[in-house]
């Protein structure tokens, strides 16, 4: 008995150009918000980009988007992403709702492996990924299975966020992933700690700057149009820039 | 029509066995659907014809049907699925994603979402029999 669904995975994503698993060891540090900001932010400067919401058990992006429930993917031999804020938008929101999705492992591994075989992304210049917080089924499936795939990392400035952050680097580095580099995420006016900084650059990795903590961030969910006019503007661009090569 | 999408993944590792087993060409592809996810088989078989090349341009698809056993995790219960119940958008998004029916069924003994499909969940290929390369 085979599955024969990851087969066709490889050639789902043929046309897309880069695809950017933002992620983070650990829950609670913006990956979400960055994800879907750096996806606007993408999409603002005319690029052709989709965002993949693969936090199944707890997803957010579409609360960040204010996706309406009467958005759909199409059917068209497979799964056609709707187009939300000028992005083709895929999650497992479409079909459970408000309902929870209580997903163990093996049921997230199945479901990830059944949206990327049956999603048809078309031509993309970037697929960025919304992660689930950790480094298990989600990130261990996409290692396996989008051989492009490459990490943003993201992290606050606390010391127990950046110790997983930790963990999470050493396995990408054990498995050959390429890491973009670290964002140190909700950085407090008063907190101008290099820590993570210097700590970053000890793994040898990029650090790719700081987005400050803002409260207005709060008031920008369901506005994405809001989204970049708040603490994550500069920072966004910046990261478009690392992402198209023209530096920070 | 997802179905399209399945078959297409079908054909593309039947295609990939076939070269692995050093077949020639196939002659019979058996495909197991699962109840859970409610594919069509006229449609899947519809899609699989018109889409096979290769190796498998003269191959036969045989689509059998498997029943869906779910297992509930906390209390132990086993119990054989049934689209019946459901209402129509509800066995639409388990068409999708099969995994989305811990969203929308429960145990009937304790009530759990934590439960296993233990068989039946989606598309599996299950045989292929084709003409070996004789050297």
């Amino acid at each position: 008995m085979i599955d024969p669904r990851a087969s066709i995975i490889g050639e789902r994503l043929a046309k897309t150009g880069r695809v950017v698993a933002v992620s983070s060891g650990k829950g609670g540090v913006g990956k979400s918000m960055v994800a879907t900001a750096l996806a606007l932010g993408l999409a603002k400067k005319g690029f052709r980009v989709g965002l993949f919401d693969v936090d199944f058990t707890g997803p957010s992006t579409h609360i960040i988007l204010g996706v309406s429930q009467d958005v759909q993917p199409k059917e068209d031999k497979g799964l056609v992403p709707a187009e939300v804020e000028g992005l083709c938008y895929m999650s497992l929101v479409y079909f459970v709702g408000d309902r929870p999705a209580p997903l163990r492992g093996v049921d997230v591994s199945n479901a990830l492996i059944e949206l990327l075989a049956v999603t048809q992304w078309g031509q993309l210049d970037f697929l960025i990924v919304d992660m689930p917080p950790g480094i298990g089924d989600a990130v261990l499936d996409l290692v396996r299975l989008v051989k492009k795939i490459e990490f943003l990392i993201i992290t606050t400035p606390s010391l127990l966020a950046f110790e997983v952050v930790k963990k999470q680097a050493a396995l990408l580095g054990e498995l050959g992933m390429p890491i973009i580099g670290v964002v140190e995420n909700m950085k407090q006016d008063h907190n101008h700690s290099p820590v993570i900084e210097e700590q970053t650059k000890k793994l040898g990795l990029r650090y790719l700057g700081a987005i400050a903590f803002d409260p207005n961030i709060e008031k920008a969910i369901g506005h994405p149009a809001k989204l970049l006019d708040t603490a994550l503007g500069e920072p966004i661009t910046n990261l478009e820039k690392v992402l198209l090569g023209s530096e920070m | 029509m997802h179905e399209w999408a399945l078959a297409e993944s079908i054909l593309v590792s039947a295609q990939q066995i076939a070269e692995q087993e050093h077949l020639v060409s196939v002659s019979e592809v058996t495909i197991r659907v699962g109840e859970l996810q409610q594919v069509e088989p006229p449609i899947l078989r519809f899609a699989l014809n018109q889409m096979r090349q290769g190796l498998l341009l003269g191959a036969k698809f045989r689509i059998l049907k498997a029943k869906t056993t779910l297992k509930c995790r906390v209390c132990g219960v086993a119990w054989v699925y049934s689209s019946k119940k459901l209402d129509k958008a509800t066995a639409e998004a388990i068409h999708f994603v099969p995994e989305v029916a811990h969203s929308y069924i429960k145990c009937p003994k304790c009530n759990s979402p934590d439960f296993e499909i233990a068989n039946g969940r989606g598309v599996w290929l299950e045989d292929i029999k084709g003409v070996k390369r004789s050297d």
